[in-house]
């Protein structure tokens, strides 16, 4: 990029509304500061806590641990298929944690970077896409908890499992329009900041994590897709465990459409408060 | 060799800041303005606009109508007021913030450096934040890799490279964070007051590392109150007074009108309000009471200040002694030194701080004035509120010239009672 810059006289032109322009070929030419911010948020993370590591194994198998004997024990929710509770409680506490973390993360990433973005310039989509490094790596580990459950119950995942990668990538899309939305009104207003954690408190009860989507009524199954989280955890859980939990379609391919819909709102709403980041923070 | 790199044509920044009405009397009208001003930002919310604090927002054009070229290779100087625009403009040409009207065209790759150290982290350790440092300054990975034996020689911190740097004293933060901005390979370098961390023997480095870089026909822009190190570093200047260009040309003719812009009697830049307790007007007074610009080292130094106070309790006028290096040389607070608050009665009040005398070396300084609330939030501010000129500085009545550019600091110091070198018996053997 730099090369065909030198040699080409064209010049960068500075005026309002102007820098719309050449945004993607920054955020491109400028990938190099997005890995050593991905890298300083994860070092960072594990440095500064006591546990480190170990409690990005306890919160996901803890959670697990609670809904389990909540929703299963005590409520005897069916799990929807022949299959454990608790695998079928992890399968979907996978995606929602990976959303949730990078919802949460991201949204106050603007702010606590503010130094950064008072006086260096680099496309600031590179702040709040840097935490979903972090949150992908406690993804990682999380998926290493599930693998031994399934050891444990003896579950033998079909062809499936090989499409779990789409699901990942799909979580990441919908989280990642909320994400920088929220990133860049946290910026504007700054009591903004605590609807976040409300919104993910009352986002895990509205989304199928700690009970099967199938016992949501027929007839709102399909207005209950249009959380994205829905298709999503619908997807991870039928990736995982196969046959015994059937995708909808129809309520997949609404979700599909909401996740569509989210990250164009989110990017573009990030876009258009992220120009006056510097004069905001 | 005589290209523009940079071009700005009819440059402007605007910001909008908002100011409280005057105090409510009753609670009544204060209940009322919140209902109006909560009204107004939720329709502000709604509609996208901007939501300011306050009850009247006001815009102020931190830059207004500014044009100028720099040709590649030319090593031009921005001065200034505090409040001038200075800062904006690099924030402009650096791509931080975008023009309100105008535009700039740019030939070539700005690096800027508004500070040093931006981006550390104190959890890492030294050599993790030369990486992150440098990633953020516009380095590549392989650049600094290849550089970064310099840079830690440089920095002269080798023995805690593998230190977090939260453990480092200020002298070492600030030695490695200018030790990996000094390594930057910039096509045009826009370098915001910098130099003004480290001791004196880590700046003169920096100095010399700047004009090597200067040197090697590179495009640099460099905002400073170090009046000397603009002369020495670069040949052009460009002269900023309330978000206007009033001067550009040669340095020293620079440096000739920005100093003019001090002693224009009548003339001066608005001050704003403080919420409680507001500066109005400051000035030096000599021996016989009336307002001066030169003070002479020995006598007392007076401020005649006047201010309009709001009536709240506690309240302490406080100053700041600077330098022309913008350094502070000396602080004063009226009621944490002397439990002397701010009339507890709403009014205009004049009063003369006479302050102790001090053997300024020659050269500039400011007074910064401020009005604090309980101490510790700062009410009103206003930075180089009062300005003057030590035209000589020669204690005793020495026939030596005492200078603050000479770098022994910004007093001399006094013998309290006579000095008298009496021979030790052991002596006599060595």
């Amino acid at each position: 990029m730099t090369t065909v810059e030198r040699q080409s006289p064209a010049p960068t032109i500075l005026e309002a509304g102007r820098t719309d322009r050449q945004y993607w070929v920054d955020v491109w030419r400028y990938r190099e500061l997005f890995f050593i911010l991905a890298w300083r948020d994860v070092s960072v993370r594990y440095k500064q806590t006591m546990l480190g590591v170990a409690w990005a194994f306890m919160r996901p198998f803890l959670t697990m641990v609670v809904f389990t004997v909540v929703f299963g024990q005590l409520a005897k929710l069916p799990p929807g298929g022949d299959v454990p509770y608790a695998v079928m409680v992890f399968a979907g506490l996978l995606p929602w944690t990976l959303f949730s973390s990078i919802l949460g993360d991201a949204s106050s990433s603007v702010m606590n970077n503010s130094n950064l973005i008072s006086k260096v310039f680099f496309p600031r989509l590179l702040v709040p896409m840097a935490t979903v490094m972090v949150a992908l790596i406690d993804f990682a580990i999380s998926l290493t908890i599930l693998v031994g459950l399934m050891i444990w119950y003896a579950i033998v995942p079909g062809w499936q499992i090989l499409l779990l990668p789409v699901f990942v990538a799909l979580t990441l899309a919908a989280a990642i329009g909320p994400a920088l939305w929220a990133s860049a009104l946290v910026v504007k207003y700054r009591d903004f900041r605590f609807v976040i954690p409300f919104v993910i408190q009352i986002g895990l009860y509205a989304s199928p994590v700690g009970f099967s989507s199938s016992i949501v009524p027929e007839q709102w199954r399909l207005l209950y897709s249009l959380n994205p989280l829905v298709g999503i955890i619908d997807g991870f859980r039928w990736s995982i465990i196969g046959g015994a939990s059937p995708i909808y379609w129809p309520g997949f391919l609404i979700s599909l459409g909401a996740i569509g819909l989210m990250l164009w709102v989110g990017i573009s709403g990030f876009r258009r408060i992220e120009r006056d980041f510097a004069d905001l923070v | 060799m005589t290209d523009t790199v940079i071009r700005a044509e009819n440059l402007g920044k605007k910001f909008i800041i908002g100011h409280q009405d005057t105090r409510d009397t009753m609670f009544r009208e204060a209940m009322m303005r919140r209902a109006r001003n909560f009204w107004r930002k939720g329709r502000d919310l709604v509609s996208g606009r901007l939501v300011v604090e306050g009850d009247t927002s006001e815009e102020v054009w931190a830059l207004r109508d500014v044009n100028f070229e720099i040709k590649r290779g030319e090593l031009v100087s921005i001065i200034g007021h505090n409040g001038a625009g200075k800062t904006t403009l690099l924030k402009i040409l650096s791509r931080i913030t975008e023009p309100t009207r105008g535009r700039v065209e740019i030939r070539g790759r700005v690096t800027s450096l508004l500070e040093v150290g931006t981006g550390f982290h104190p959890e890492l350790t030294g050599r993790e934040n030369i990486f992150l440092n440098g990633a953020i300054l516009g380095m590549t990975r392989v650049e600094v890799r290849d550089r970064f034996e310099e840079i830690v020689d440089f920095s002269g911190v080798r023995k805690f490279i593998d230190t977090p740097v939260k453990r480092y004293s200020v002298g070492m933060y600030a030695r490695l964070a200018f030790a990996v901005a000094a390594h930057l390979e910039a096509e045009i370098l826009v370098i915001d007051e910098v130099l003004a961390v480290g001791d004196a023997e880590f700046q003169a480095r920096c100095l010399d590392r700047m004009s090597e870089v200067a040197t090697s026909g590179r495009t640099v822009l460099f905002v400073s109150h170090n009046l000397a190190a603009v002369t020495a570093l670069t040949k052009r200047a460009i002269v900023f007074r309330s978000g206007q260009l009033t001067f550009d040309g040669p340095v020293e003719a620079a440096l000739a009108h920005y100093s003019s812009s001090f002693s224009r009697v009548g003339e001066r830049r608005d001050w704003g309000r403080g919420r409680q307790a507001t500066l109005i007007s400051a000035e030096l007074l000599d021996e016989r009471g009336l307002p001066t610009e030169h003070f002479m080292p020995g006598t007392p130094l007076r401020l005649h200040v006047v201010l309009e106070t709001g009536g709240l309790r506690g309240m302490s006028l406080e100053v700041v002694l600077r330098n022309e290096y913008n350094l502070p040389v000396a602080f004063y607070s009226s009621n944490i030194f002397n439990q002397v608050p701010l009339p507890g009665e709403a009014g205009r009040y004049e009063c003369v701080l006479t302050l102790d005398s001090y053997y300024l070396a020659s050269g500039e300084y400011f007074f910064d004035l401020q009005t604090t609330m309980t101490n510790v939030s700062v009410d009103h501010r206003v930075d180089s509120a009062v300005h003057f000129v030590v035209d000589s500085c020669s204690p005793d009545g020495i026939p030596y010239n005492f200078k603050q550019g000479q770098g022994f600091g910004s007093q001399a110091m006094r013998l309290a009672a006579p000095i008298e070198f009496k021979p030790l018996p052991d002596s006599q053997d060595l």
